[in-house]
């Protein structure tokens, strides 16, 4: 997160203000108001397993429609231009109708309460151990950061001094979740999605009538930087230069297929929606219900970014006090009147208030489930858990603010923390791959798996591409091709110690694995789940379709 | 059977959150038509310096009225297909 400019403070008004403070009421309302759900562990920590699919699904989207996110990808719009289309059609959408159609089956049947507990049940208790406590750091140090981006983004457009930010903040997601855990969580990121949709399309339209539309944006954009920016594949010919510094090779496999099947398929804090669904096909249609919002949410975020680029043409230079960050936060101020203003304040305290929530409620049940009731404290009652389980939510809420105040002083750290953990991910999604579809997979193969994968994307990110031993013209091209390398280490590592060590037996991977029968029996399908539009294959194909639609008008 | 399934089997049978979780589209309807009656009052005179900064759309109007609409189809659909409490839930409230 870089700072924000000075001189983006917000008109905001009494009317504004009414409207951001009626907001935190129904936040904390909610909280209160699930209190009563909550009765035993389960039902704090995955809602029973008993939400209906349409709340998921939109809690899927919005748990990483936060702040990060919504400025972020606004910020890649003003300085690559339609390029970052492809972090939403090719990164996102084939990874949650993976996740949604192949994984889900193995994941929900088998009853995880989170993403490590499945590697014990598929693995062993070293790839078990591993990944919950790196998640559970991931967790902390992401909610952390989000809760300081927050509170620069309340600094520059309303003069809250910065700790006043984070601890309001911080307070709030603290009572809302410790009350009426993950369900107060999820009600609240679908309230978040409507919000921030609120917030996002007026601000959209009215940004393309200022620079006269999609034509006159397109026809200033291409003047200022050539043909290419309003593009999605233009110059991504291996060897070409662009400013993303990738080619349609890297951005294929490692954006969309390692990096993104990796975060959407086992960073615990999206595939915790769906496992709170209430029975297998509601599990499977979250995160495909999840793809269509997602989209389209990228017109809201790629357009501003983009007009913000036309209305400051110096945005990000060197000549201009103004970052890329600043690009939606600008236009609320150039164009928005006292009301919407109220909106779009709220809807951007929303984004990041869930962004972090969605961490904290993901952080309370690894920390509890995988590694307190595991290794610590084994067979208490479930009141015990429940209650450990509340504790440990105030102390991750707690540890979280401190993550963000020390992110304040020291924000270089954070930025290379966040690159360290990201490199976590990739192997996560090739053992489970992995582990899904061979079950000759042995026990010992999950851990070396990660391990070596890990090591192999630090190495070519910190090694062999930070001291320039081959040459990748950016950041982001290099996380593509680390993302790749990663990849393919930990699978030949999983594929050479499984050849020398002891298989899981047969019949404790029933349900773990492809070919193998899940012990339960078939759940009886509930009445109108067998509508044409509840079929989990259709609604999986149309989002594939959808989104390579989506891309003709960009590539042609 | 492992023990994990069995485990979350038995919570899933003493859960509360499907009898007793209201009905998040009573809030959303609630809010949305809160907003929406307040924005669009906010917008149905607006200054000429108002009209001036939004390009001269009455955005305030708009997105109050859509935000309205927003609002009473979450709380029509509600009245149209109520929740349904499974049968022989626990945890059902005594009222």
């Amino acid at each position: 997160m870089q700072y924000l400019a000075e001189g983006l403070r917000l008109p905001t008004n009494g009317l504004d203000y009414t409207i951001l403070a009626i907001y935190f009421v129904v936040v904390l309302g909610i909280g209160f108001a699930a209190r009563a759900s909550v009765k035993t562990s389960l039902d704090f920590f995955l809602s029973g397993r008993s939400l209906p699919a349409w709340v998921t699904g939109l809690a899927f989207v919005a748990a990483n429609l936060g702040a990060t996110e919504i400025l972020g990808m606004a910020a890649t719009g003003a300085q690559y231009g339609v390029a970052v289309v492809h972090w939403y059609w090719i990164g996102a959408i084939p990874a949650m109708v993976f996740l949604g159609l192949v994984m889900m089956p193995f994941y929900y049947r088998s009853k995880v309460r989170s993403v490590p507990e499945f590697l014990l049940q598929r693995f062993d208790r070293s790839a078990h151990l591993l990944s919950s406590i790196l998640f559970a750091f991931a967790a902390i140090l992401i909610a952390g950061v989000n809760l300081y981006a927050l509170s620069i983004v309340v600094e520059a457009l309303l003069g809250w001094p910065q700790w006043v930010a984070i601890v309001v903040a911080g307070l709030f997601v603290l009572v809302y979740i410790t009350i009426g855990g993950l369900s107060s969580a999820i009600y609240n990121e679908v309230l978040q999605f409507f919000v921030i949709l609120a917030a996002l399309i007026p601000i959209t339209l009215l940004g393309l009538k200022r620079v006269g539309g999609w034509d006159g944006l397109s026809g200033s954009l291409e003047k200022q930087h050539g043909a290419d920016f309003m593009s999605a594949w233009g110059g991504t010919g291996i060897g070409d230069a662009n400013p993303l510094g990738a080619n349609w090779l890297t951005i294929i496999l490692g954006l969309g297929f390692v990096l993104s099947f990796g975060y959407w398929t086992t960073n615990f804090a999206e595939v915790q929606r769906a496992l709170s669904a209430k029975n297998l096909s509601a599990a499977k249609r979250t995160p495909l219900i999840a793809a269509f919002p997602k989209i389209f949410i990228v017109f809201a975020v790629m357009i501003p970014g983009l007009v913000a680029a036309v209305v400051v043409p110096k945005i990000g230079t060197p000549g201009s006090d103004l970052t890329y960050n600043d690009a939606i936060p600008l236009l609320m101020q150039e164009l928005l009147p006292n009301g919407v203003l109220g909106i779009a304040v709220t809807g951007l305290l929303a984004a990041f208030m869930a962004g972090m929530a969605a961490n904290v409620s993901s952080f309370n049940t690894v920390f509890t489930t995988d590694i307190w009731q595991r290794y610590v404290k084994k067979d208490q009652p479930d009141a015990y858990y429940l209650k450990f389980g509340r504790l440990i939510t105030a102390v991750g809420v707690l540890a979280s603010i401190g993550t963000a105040f020390i992110a304040a002083s020291f924000s270089n750290i954070m930025t290379y923390l966040q690159t360290l953990f990201s490199f976590f991910n990739v192997p996560m999604f090739v053992v489970f791959i992995i582990g899904m579809f061979w079950k000759r997979a042995s026990m010992k193969s999950g851990v070396w798996g990660l391990v070596a994968g890990t090591t192999a994307a630090m190495v070519n990110y910190f090694v062999i591409y930070k001291q320039g031993i081959i040459d990748i013209p950016s950041d982001q091209g290099a996380n593509f091709v680390s993302a790749i390398v990663g990849f393919v280490a930990g699978a030949v590592v999983m594929v050479a110690v499984t050849l020398f060590t002891a298989p899981k037996p047969e019949a404790e991977l029933a349900g773990l694995v492809y070919g193998t029968e899940s012990p339960d029996a078939e759940e009886v399908p509930e009445e109108g789940d067998s509508a044409w539009y509840r079929k989990p294959a259709l609604l999986g194909w149309g989002a594939m379709v959808l989104a390579a639609l989506c891309y003709l008008p960009y590539s042609l | 059977m492992s023990d994990l399934h069995k485990e979350v089997s038995e919570l899933e049978q003493k859960s509360a959150t499907a009898a007793r979780l209201f009905d998040i589209r009573r809030i959303i309807g609630g809010l949305f038509v809160v907003y929406g009656v307040i924005v669009t009052i906010a917008g149905i005179n607006p200054s000429d310096a108002d009209l001036k900064k939004a390009e001269g759309v009455h955005i305030n109007l708009w997105t109050g009225l859509a935000m309205l609409v927003l609002g009473l189809f979450f709380l029509i659909w509600m009245k149209l297909r109520p929740a349904q409490v499974p049968e022989g839930a626990p945890g059902t409230p005594e009222s």
